[in-house]
């Protein structure tokens, strides 16, 4: 479709980008690599040589690995849940006529803009705090103790918050998704006497299922990285350390690199389990 | 689209939409509420809505904060910065793909995909001691270069849809006119686009600014950004609420107003074009 | 100046040959009309003059120059687009200047030629609007008066007219070959329309599937076809072909009649047939005849007060000079 000086100029044009990313992606995964087969402590005699998979199997057989991917898959698994099925309730209200419909939307949105330690912060402090925060007071005006929400009930905490911040994008990919839906099919099927469930089960879920695909998704990606909340208001402490989590921890914590790394490559691989089938979808959609 | 419904109808819906949106910007509310409470105020019991004596002393307190002012400037230079250098590296990447596909165009832009994907935790030390190595630790250059990587997909990519909307005749059209590539780009391309290089540069001005991962591990005290200026209030200081409220009312509300403008777009650049 | 010269020019998109070799010489001054179906490689020679695709193999020569891998800008060509392609962005000044903004032609000289081609094209008005502000015609006059002002070798037109409606296709015709006369550059223009070929060309060049089918006059063309498919193509309705015992009668394996040299009459005459639908035009009235024996439907021009109606029995005599012979091949016999 192009004359070849076209081509080589667009070869050249697009090199910068590649070979950034390139070097991003392939660099320090290669060092975290190479890492992840050493004894490498830097505060406590650096590069101790190497270890074959030692790490790999250390980083499974601590008592810490199992919680940390319980509480990975409980959180990320709760917010989804919660995201998921608040964002198509959400997104079916708001796309029913109203007064102040773009209002409404920019309200909804908001949360999403909110910068990660200030939403964790905000939280942890001026609604979760066992004495001054408002849940305390609300728990006390109903005449409850109330709950030490950090560290009694420390994960639905997290969740929670996280949910809180991604709802507004689950609720507008959603929303964008469903005003795409032809009304004309739900006037056939109102016509057809189908009444107001069946239509939702059978034109409206279906006609969703590719953004709930994608928000589930792109979400876990997401999820899986969560790092500003946890750190912010638990430290990883009352079971809250994610794998995430726990791989800072061994990294930058407790220093050590070759542990952290193995964990690391652990998460890549996680994470890419997941992106392929994410990718199958975008790259679907890019022949269309 | 604009299907009649009665009135009672539309009544209902207002109410239960209103309601559920209160509610989910209520923590947003209550903090810019509280951010102009006297500290005793803001812890009073029972708590105090709208009724109180309202105050400026905290965003006065917050600003003579001697390093307030640094840490604002660094999260404008960072956001700013990786924003700008992304789009100088995307325009041209996003123009050759979008106009001279070739088979392998598709595979790229999946690639570039995948490198987001990339968890942050697995590379951290080694970005860390890279960082060390070539002096980059706690300086705002490096920074821009990392949050400009970590976004540089998402910029090729919403710049990628927005140039296929782009028909080749006009570009074509420019080169019988006798522009060289560099014209072509920069009088037609790049004017052509102008909304949707906007909508991207707002999007990830917000995503940079909000990034809370390398910003908290790879700056301390020089080249820290709000993000990390806000994480110092974890305790004690945070249960000096109104400050702590100021505070994040000052680091959250540009951002909310560029998100506002960017919430038609935020879509398209978050799922990679896959739902517009 | 404006000669092109075409040799042995060949293009594939990988491995579809779109393009067999092709010579073809385009004479100063002259308008030339590429037409033929869609698919057939019109549009795609042209891109290949303009330079916007790479031949795979052969020369282009412009002004005898070789122009074979010269960059679009040039080639000294200027094209008017399909679409138009006006830069959305720009007013209607800004994008007639933009060709001698590119070329650095001074400020003065630029205001000289931008007021003279929107005094032509009726654009004077016009001037500080944007594209999107404008009608289908309009855009077209600037898309032309943008071409003008670069004062090129050759004007090249991509089916400028097919987004326009039909009045205002008939007037834009009209607009472009007065300005071929008064400009007296050589034009390339291609169409699907056999009606624009017929009526702007000095020549015409039929393509099919990439090959060049016939190039002549479009009276040559229209007198001699060719083949077989040049006959169908070009005239209005289509020729009338038929095989078998008719054709053998004139000594050809197939045998065409145009349905203006075709005679009717309710008495007598060469064929028989029935009146299927009758076109009313006025001036003239279509028949479309079947049982003819000849071919599903045989198609007669006759004079518009002629009172046939649908279902009456008419006879058809073919002019006995105008009756084209081709054989097993196609081929003009």
């Amino acid at each position: 479709m192009a004359t070849q000086h076209a081509r080589s100029a667009a070869r050249l044009m697009l090199a910068p980008a590649v070979i950034l990313l390139l070097g991003w992606m392939l660099v320090p995964l290669t060092m975290t690599l190479v890492f992840s087969f050493k004894k490498y402590l830097p505060l406590r005699g650096g590069d101790l040589g190497w270890v074959g998979f030692e790490n790999y199997i250390r980083f499974v057989t601590s008592s810490a690995f199992w919680p940390s991917i319980w509480a990975t898959l409980i959180i990320v698994g709760g917010v989804l849940v919660i995201t998921i099925a608040f964002g198509i309730a959400l997104a079916l209200l708001l796309d029913q006529p109203m007064w102040g419909q773009g209002i409404v939307r920019i309200l909804v949105i908001a949360p999403f803009f909110v910068m990660p330690t200030v939403s964790a912060l905000v939280w942890k402090n001026m609604f979760m705090d066992p004495v001054n925060g408002l849940f305390a007071h609300l728990w006390q005006f109903f005449g409850a103790e109330p709950i030490q929400w950090l560290s009694q009930a420390s994960l639905p905490s997290i969740i929670m918050i996280v949910s809180w911040q991604w709802l507004p994008f689950a609720t507008l990919i959603l929303l964008t998704a469903i005003q795409s839906l032809d009304s004309e099919q739900i006037e056939a099927a109102e016509m057809d006497g189908a009444p107001w469930r069946s239509r939702f089960i059978y034109i409206i879920l279906p006609h969703l299922s590719r953004a709930i695909t994608i928000v589930l998704l792109i979400q876990t990606i997401f999820l899986l990285g969560i790092f500003a909340e946890i750190f912010v208001t638990t430290q990883g402490s009352f079971g809250t350390r994610t794998l995430t989590y726990l791989i800072y921890q061994r990294v930058l914590e407790s220093q050590n690199v070759g542990l952290g790394s193995a964990g690391g490559i652990y998460a890549v691989i996680l994470a890419n389990i997941i992106a392929i089938f994410l990718m199958r979808i975008v790259g679907k959609n890019l022949d269309a | 689209m604009a299907r009649a419904v009665t009135t009672q109808r539309k009544a209902l819906n207002t109410v239960a939409a209103w309601t559920v949106g209160l509610l989910i910007f209520f923590p947003i509310l209550w903090t810019i509420l509280t951010s102009f409470k006297t500290e005793a105020t803001a812890i009073a019991d029972p708590p105090v809505f709208l009724f109180f004596d309202w105050t400026t002393e905290n965003y006065a307190a917050v600003m003579q904060r001697s390093d307030y002012a640094q840490f604002l400037w660094n999260s404008i230079f960072i956001a700013g910065g990786s924003t700008l250098l992304g789009l100088i590296v995307a325009i041209p990447a996003a123009w050759s793909m979008a106009f001279v596909p070739s088979p392998r165009t598709k595979d790229i832009l999946l690639w570039m995909l995948s490198t987001k994907m990339l968890p942050a935790v697995g590379v951290l030390y080694p970005i860390y001691l890279l960082f060390i190595r070539l002096g980059l630790l706690d300086t705002k250059i490096g920074l821009t270069l990392v949050l400009m990587l970590i976004n540089l997909p998402i910029i090729v990519w919403m710049l990628y849809t927005y140039f296929r909307e782009i028909p080749g005749e006009i570009l074509e059209a420019a080169r019988m006119d006798g522009a060289s590539l560099r014209d072509e780009i920069l009088y037609v391309l790049t004017p052509m686009a102008v909304p949707g290089i906007a909508s991207t540069l707002l999007l990830n001005f917000i995503l940079a600014w909000n990034e809370a991962f390398w910003t908290l591990n790879l700056t301390a005290a020089k080249a820290a950004p709000l993000t990390a200026f806000i994480a110092s209030y974890s305790s004690p200081e945070g249960l000096f609420y109104a400050k702590l409220s100021a505070a994040s009312t000052m680091a959250i509300a540009p951002i909310l107003i560029m998100g506002w403008f960017s919430q038609k777009q935020l879509v398209r650049g978050l799922t990679f074009g896959a739902v517009k | 100046m404006g000669r092109i010269t075409l040799d042995k020019v060949t293009k594939s998109f990988g491995e579809v040959n779109v393009i067999p070799p092709l010579d073809l010489t385009i004479n100063d001054g002259e308008f030339v009309v590429f037409v033929g179906p869609s698919g057939c490689g019109k549009s795609t020679l042209l891109r290949l003059i303009a330079g916007l695709e790479d031949v795979t193999s052969g020369q282009i020569r412009i002004d005898g120059d070789d122009a074979t891998r010269m960059p679009p800008a040039q080639r000294r060509l200027a094209m008017v687009f399909q679409s138009y392609a006006l830069y959305p962005h720009m007013s209607v000044r800004k994008n007639i200047a933009f060709p001698m903004k590119m070329a650095g032609i001074p400020e003065d000289e630029q205001k000289r030629r931008i007021d003279s081609a929107a005094k032509a094209l009726n654009l004077t008005d016009y001037l500080d609007r944007r594209p999107g502000q404008l009608s289908g015609g309009q855009r077209q006059r600037v898309a032309i008066g943008r071409a003008i002002v670069r004062e090129p070798s050759a004007f090249l037109f991509d089916e400028p007219l097919s987004n326009l409606d039909a009045a205002l296709r008939v007037g834009m015709r009209l607009e472009i070959m007065e300005l071929h006369k008064r400009l007296a550059t050589t034009m390339i223009y291609v169409t699907h329309d056999q009606v624009e070929a017929m009526t702007m060309a000095d020549k015409i060049v039929v393509l099919r599937a990439g090959n060049i089918e016939q190039v002549g006059s479009p009276l040559e063309l229209y007198r001699e076809p060719r083949n077989e498919f040049v006959a169908g193509f070009i005239g209005s309705p289509k020729m009338n072909i038929f095989g078998g015992n008719p054709a053998q009668q004139h000594g050809a394996a197939k045998i065409g009649v145009r349905p203006e040299h075709i005679s009717a009459s309710t008495e007598a005459g060469t064929w028989e047939g029935v009146v299927g639908v009758a076109e009313h035009l006025g001036s003239d009235t279509f028949l479309h005849v079947h049982q003819t024996g000849l071919a599903d439907t045989v198609t007669v021009r006759v004079d518009g007060e002629l009172p046939v109606k649908h279902g009456d029995r008419i006879f058809l005599t073919p002019e006995a000079d105008k009756i084209h012979r081709f054989n097993e091949q196609g081929l003009r016999a």
